[in-house]
């Protein structure tokens, strides 16, 4: 774990969530166990985790829905809970489902929640940016479900908060309302606000995280940048090239191809993976000559699409090293997490 | 900030939907009217000496308070309450209070609305308040019908607020069945068999009935059992909800 992966700091400021040994208990049941992290002004921060790993939780003892059973929380150096009317008016909340009236078209429910704060947003402008003119008068119950959630959003960000949490804004969003909240939230991070967000979707967590939180089992099996997870251990001893293609290639031929050290697996049908151990010299020498010392990983990815090109193979997705998925699934399973069970994401 | 404009925009939010549920119309409007018209005109309810119609009106007055205050606040609640809008609100600036207070003021909205209908209506079909003082009259029912709003609301919310929205629905329909046949709104509390006629007069309906009965019907003051159950009903029912609502 680096040493960005613990402050929230990043040069951005002092933390605005601090979120210390945090319990959560449900009757006998410990949903969130000492989970600690920070988060500063202008920084993403994705919190990930499988169904029932503590997300929900977590955030809801941030939005003061939820006491801690122990350990200590502070929002903009406020108590969630003790301190909860004068921290509403500075955090925006958007919640797993629901939360909107089902009458309400758009249009209303932002000029209504616009009007609980001293200095909202314009609505209109709100529902430019999350492209929701075209249904503005429709009642929210007869909007699609990428409609709602966007609409959430809005209202979330209507009263200009310092502190935007979000429990899962892309779930059963579609591509285009996945682009309009990775959009929101960067700009939301321009101006210098600090957001979380709870996600199971891992390219979404890529795209807009400045770090990780990778929860389990209610506690924390990691935590950092996207770029320091995807490295993870392996980029010291190995470099790896991941790509798509037709299931059932020649791995043997590839191999021999590519030169000595080189695995070649077939991960699960068409997707393969690419692997030499760093040390260990490669018979054509080619790609251990490109970087001038040891491998380099863009020399692996040449020689692997030049095989593919020379034999006329359509191929996709030629990746160098770890997909923050294939991380994050790295670290479940090495946190020894209790499977994907499914059940309420408490 | 100004306190009073999420108030404002919070009423007129409430109201829309409230006018535009065509199901809570017809509960607080329709329903009402018809049963005033039907009853005052059909005489199949004996309702003693005098005209039909001035017993109906002050029960069917009774009736719309509770349709209001009781049904149509505690289910429009429930299904706020299920479908997290309440939980969501937790985290506005907009406060318990003033939520609270934009309901109890779009309920009487919509009573003052109720009343503009069935009054006229009560009129065209020969309604005829009795021989009292009339700004006492008024008065008595006016506060009959506001203690009666607070112990409506109060049992609409305690049902909301520990239900489910789709039994809280359920509740609140069996709940208005059964007060509307022993609240003495359609049928006189002098037609109950004596068991249920005592059980009856425990209870903030035929209490309310009681009150709009003697001051908008016969003229008589109200009976002073009539002023103690409704103020009862008033401070314990809004109590029980506070103390068991659930918000998620």
């Amino acid at each position: 774990m680096s040493a960005d992966g613990i402050s929230g700091f990043d040069g951005r400021g002092a933390p605005v969530v601090q979120c210390q040994d945090l319990v959560v208990r449900y009757g006998p049941r410990t949903a969130v166990d000492h989970v600690s992290f920070t988060a500063a002004r202008g920084e993403v921060l994705c919190i990930l985790g499988p169904n029932g790993a503590g997300k929900t939780s977590t955030v809801e003892c941030l939005e003061g829905y939820r006491r801690p059973a122990s350990g200590m929380v502070r929002v903009l150096g406020l108590d969630p809970v003790r301190e909860h009317r004068s921290l509403v008016a500075r955090i925006g909340v958007m919640l797993q489902r629901g939360g909107v009236y089902p009458m309400l078209p758009p249009a209303r429910a932002l000029r209504l929640f616009a009007s609980y704060y001293a200095d909202p947003e314009d609505p209109e402008e709100l529902l430019e940016l999350v492209r929701l003119r075209p249904v503005a008068r429709t009642p929210w119950r007869h909007l699609s479900g990428g409609e709602q959630a966007r609409l959430s959003l809005a209202l979330a960000l209507v009263g200009r908060p310092e502190v935007l949490l979000l429990d899962e804004p892309t779930a059963g969003v579609d591509p285009e309302g996945r682009l309009a909240v990775r959009e929101v939230v960067r700009a939301a991070r321009e101006r210098g606000a600090c957001v979380l967000l709870t996600t199971h979707e891992l390219t979404e967590a890529e795209r807009v995280a400045d770090r990780v939180l990778v929860l389990s089992g209610g506690a924390v099996a990691a935590l950092g940048t996207p770029a320091s997870l995807t490295a993870g251990p392996v980029a010291e001893e190995a470099v790896e090239v991941a790509f798509g293609g037709p299931p059932g290639l020649d791995l043997r031929e590839l191999e021999l191809a590519i030169g000595g050290g080189t695995t070649v697996t077939e991960e699960e049908p068409g997707r393969y993976r690419v692997r030499i151990a760093l040390g260990v010299a490669t018979a054509s020498g080619s790609v251990a000559s490109a970087g001038g010392h040891g491998l380099a990983p863009g020399a692996l990815a040449a020689s692997v699409a030049t095989w593919l090109a020379q034999r006329g193979i359509a191929f996709s997705e030629l990746r160098i090293g770890r997909s923050l998925e294939e991380a994050y699934l790295e670290v479940l399973r090495a946190h020894g997490a209790p499977g994907d069970a499914e059940g309420s994401d408490r | 900030m100004n306190g009073l404009r999420p108030l404002t925009a919070q009423v007129g939010a409430e109201t829309y939907m409230t006018l535009r549920r065509g199901e809570t119309l017809l509960l607080t409007v329709g329903i009402p009217v018809a049963f005033l018209v039907f009853f005052s005109t059909s005489r199949v309810v004996p309702t003693g000496p005098g005209p039909a119609v001035s017993f109906f009106v002050p029960g069917i007055l009774a009736l719309a308070v509770m349709s209001t205050a009781m049904v149509s606040l505690g289910i429009s609640t429930g299904f706020e309450r299920g479908y997290g809008v309440l939980k969501r609100l937790g985290s506005t600036p907009l406060g318990r209070p003033r939520l609270l207070g934009a309901k109890v003021t779009t309920v009487f909205f919509v009573e003052v609305l109720q009343a503009a209908v069935l009054v006229p209506v009560g009129y065209a079909l020969g309604w005829q308040p009795g021989h009292g003082h009339v700004a006492a009259a008024a008065f008595d029912a006016l506060a009959a019908a506001l203690l009666a709003t607070l112990a409506f609301g109060g049992v609409g919310l305690l049902l909301a607020g520990v239900l489910r929205a789709e039994v809280n629905l359920a509740a609140a329909n069996g709940l208005y069945l059964v007060l509307l046949l022993l609240g003495g709104m359609i049928v006189p509390l002098s037609k109950l068999p004596g068991v249920l006629a005592y059980i009856a007069r425990a209870l903030p309906a035929a209490a309310l009935s009681d009150a709009l009965h003697a001051s908008l019907g016969t003229g008589d003051p109200v009976p002073a059992a009539a002023w103690v159950t409704l103020g009862a009903w008033a401070v314990g029912a809004p109590l029980a909800a506070a103390l068991t609502f659930r918000w998620e």
